[in-house]
């Protein structure tokens, strides 16, 4: 197995809530591996801390009310990115590693021309002059797939749809060709028929460039299509991580297999009812005791109610579940 | 077959082109929402209405309930002339149909508590008052699976699928038969979005509701409804059973939407048929079929560009706007 590219280690990003009464652990205890050119899928529900999580890396958690705990461990090239001094930090960000957000609408300035924006970061980052930063982004629009590009370079984002504002943000992302690409929900402001046209994109660029994607998402059919691991996120901590088909064949954590049951299928007949997972996320200061999913989870036991479980490896390769059940598995039949 | 419960026939909603500059400028193209819609549906059944952004099908459902006036056309919900009607009679027939809206952080008044948002329709229809309203409001929140305690909160004390249970008991405080659920599940996710979409089910069997369920999910829609119609550029341009719009669709557009969404399960790796190209403005849509600068049909000719296909049947229940719905793909 290749070395991995990224390495985040016991990451705890805490924020304190208003008027100080209490501390939302968003984070917690987060663990994971990037490796190079590969797509990894973080897949949770709102809450669940998978965009806390996406902009620790990059160090842009506003500080306060959040802060990054001491013992969370961000290695990327060798260094810790929660160590690095500010001018360090603007050395990579962009540049090494670089992110595209949910909304491509607000995300872009609207007072800049989609030309100068994308031109900024060639000229940071790689010093380029204004004139060649020009061409460049001319290169990049015509990379992203945009139709008549020399027009566009002098757009407003207003001027533009949201497909082609997303593809206007990619090529912003690309322009350092960066080692890793977080892409956080990128598509879910989109209509379907565009979705597809930007997912077909990412996998394009990704076999051209050769760049590791980190693709944050709540949807299961885009990780089912686009994701070769998946890290699935529950309550700040991750409860499942498995290679894509071994994820979808054999979960093994309930909220998985919940999250799983609970999408309506295209695929499928329709069913009377669908499964549903009862109750709602908890609340990030007030996580349950011992499993943090025992309140919604149909299988629990006292042992779950009691005490928190480690990701315990299952037996698929590279596939590890915060669950007992693990070391249990006779429990899962008895409610059946 | 019953009569319809809603019947909806060459709806036209059209938005006048203001003038820019303070009404000195050149004026605006019209947009057209809604270009001549029909459907019907059968009481105690859902109608799901699918389509992207801009395709003018909330727009559709706010016009047949009148929460603005329509351009042309006419709806008849429960035998009742919708657009015809004097404000009070008006008033009497919303007794009959609601609206369940899509976000339910805007659609709920921050400032009342969830028993004042239930007592209100109460009070405007004077089906209840004082006590009786109390009780009917505690019955209305059990109904919606919420705890009765919940009455004295706010919405901003409720999480999203408990506030989208608020805005489902609200629209059912008056008892109507028909309800227009636009994008009821969009803002949820998935596992609160399941529970909702049950509820939905569950209400609509107990109370024998009529929907009309507008959302951009297929594969939600596909879950909920009988009959489906999907719309492109404020037109209807395919409509059928559930059954048969999913197993065998018959327009470029629907055959497109469909294999665009993702299947969650990677061993499925299905054909998608990718769409170039953004969806154009209702403002000028294009001359002849409006769908055929983006459409894939291998069969695509100047017909399309120049001529308006019908919305006609392919097979026996199944209508589709194209000119070569009968061709494969």
């Amino acid at each position: 197995m290749k070395e991995p590219l990224l390495r985040v280690r016991d990451l705890k990003t805490y924020f304190v809530t208003e008027r100080g009464r209490g501390t939302a652990r968003a984070v917690d205890g987060v663990s994971f591996d990037l490796y190079p050119g590969e797509t990894l899928g973080i897949v949770g529900e709102s809450g669940c801390g998978k965009t806390v999580t996406s902009l620790s890396i990059l160090r842009l958690i506003p500080e306060p009310p959040g802060h990054i705990r001491p013992g969370s461990f961000i290695e990327f090239e060798g260094r810790n990115l929660l160590t690095l001094s500010p001018p360090e930090l603007r050395a990579v960000r962009g540049n090494r590693i670089a992110m595209i957000f949910q909304e491509p609408m607000t995300s872009l300035n609207p007072v800049f021309t989609v030309g100068d924006q994308i031109a900024e970061a060639a000229i940071v980052h790689q010093r380029l002059s204004r004139r060649a930063a020009r061409a460049r982004a001319l290169e990049m629009l015509r990379l992203v797939g945009i139709p008549d590009p020399e027009a566009r370079l002098d757009d407003y984002p207003h001027q533009l749809s949201g497909g082609i504002c997303q593809r206007v943000m990619i090529a912003m992302a690309l322009v350092c060709h960066p080692q890793v690409l977080i892409a956080d929900e990128p598509t879910t402001a989109l209509d379907v028929t565009i979705q597809a046209q930007i997912l077909e994109l990412l996998e394009r660029l990704q076999a051209e460039l050769g760049m590791a994607i980190m693709l944050i998402t709540h949807d299961l059919g885009i990780v089912a299509g686009s994701a070769d691991r998946v890290v699935v996120m529950y309550a700040g901590q991750v409860v499942e991580t498995a290679p894509t088909p071994e994820l979808f064949t054999r979960a093994q954590h309930p909220y998985t297999e919940g999250l799983m049951a609970s999408v309506p299928r295209l695929d499928r007949p329709p069913a009377a009812r669908l499964h549903s997972i009862p109750g709602n996320v908890p609340a990030a200061t007030d996580w349950p005791s011992g499993c943090r999913f025992h309140p919604r989870c149909p299988y629990a036991w006292d042992k779950c109610r009691a005490e928190e479980p480690p990701l315990l490896e299952t037996g698929g390769a590279g596939h590890t579940a915060r669950c007992w059940l693990v070391a249990e598995p006779q429990r899962r039949m008895r409610r059946s | 077959m019953s009569a319809p419960l809603v019947d909806v026939r060459n709806l036209v909603k059209h938005y006048p082109g203001e003038r820019a500059w303070l009404g000195l400028g050149r004026p605006r193209r019209v947009v057209r929402a809604v270009d001549g819609v029909s459907f019907a549906i059968t009481p105690g059944q859902t109608l799901g209405l699918v389509g992207e952004s801009g395709c003018g099908k909330s727009t559709l459902g706010r016009t047949i309930l009148r929460l603005q006036e329509p351009t042309a056309g006419q709806v008849v919900i429960d035998g009742r002339e919708v657009f015809t009607l004097g404000a009070r009679e008006l008033r009497a027939l919303r007794r009959r149909m609601q609206i369940v809206f899509q976000d339910p952080y805007s659609s709920l008044n921050p400032r009342m508590t969830v028993r004042q948002t239930l007592r209100e329709p109460l009070a405007i229809h004077r089906l209840a008052a004082g006590a009786g309203a109390d009780a009917k409001v505690a019955a209305l929140l059990e109904e919606v699976g919420l705890d009765s305690r919940l009455a004295r909160s706010y919405p901003h004390e409720l999480s999203g699928g408990q506030r989208q249970r608020v805005g489902i008991a609200r629209a059912l405080s008056v008892e109507p038969a028909f309800l227009v659920c636009d994008e009821p599940v969009s803002a949820l996710d998935v596992s609160v979005q399941a529970q909702v979409l049950n509820l939905l089910m569950d209400l609509q069997q107990q109370r024998r509701l009529t929907y009309l369920f507008i959302a951009h999910d297929l594969a939600v829609v596909k879950h909920i409804a009988e009959q489906v119609a999907v719309m492109y550029l404020g037109k209807i341009v395919e409509l059928a059973p559930a059954a048969e719009l999913y197993l065998a669709p018959r327009h470029p557009y629907t055959r497109s939407l469909l294999s665009a969404v993702p299947v969650p399960d990677p061993a499925a790796q299905k054909q998608r048929i990718v769409l170039t190209g953004d969806v154009p403005s209702p403002a000028s849509p294009p001359p002849g079929c409006p769908f055929h600068p983006r459409c894939p049909h291998p069969k695509k000719n100047q017909r399309c560009r120049t001529e308006v296909p019908a919305l006609r049947a392919v097979v026996p229940g199944q209508l589709a706007a194209c000119h070569f719905a009968e061709e494969p793909m």
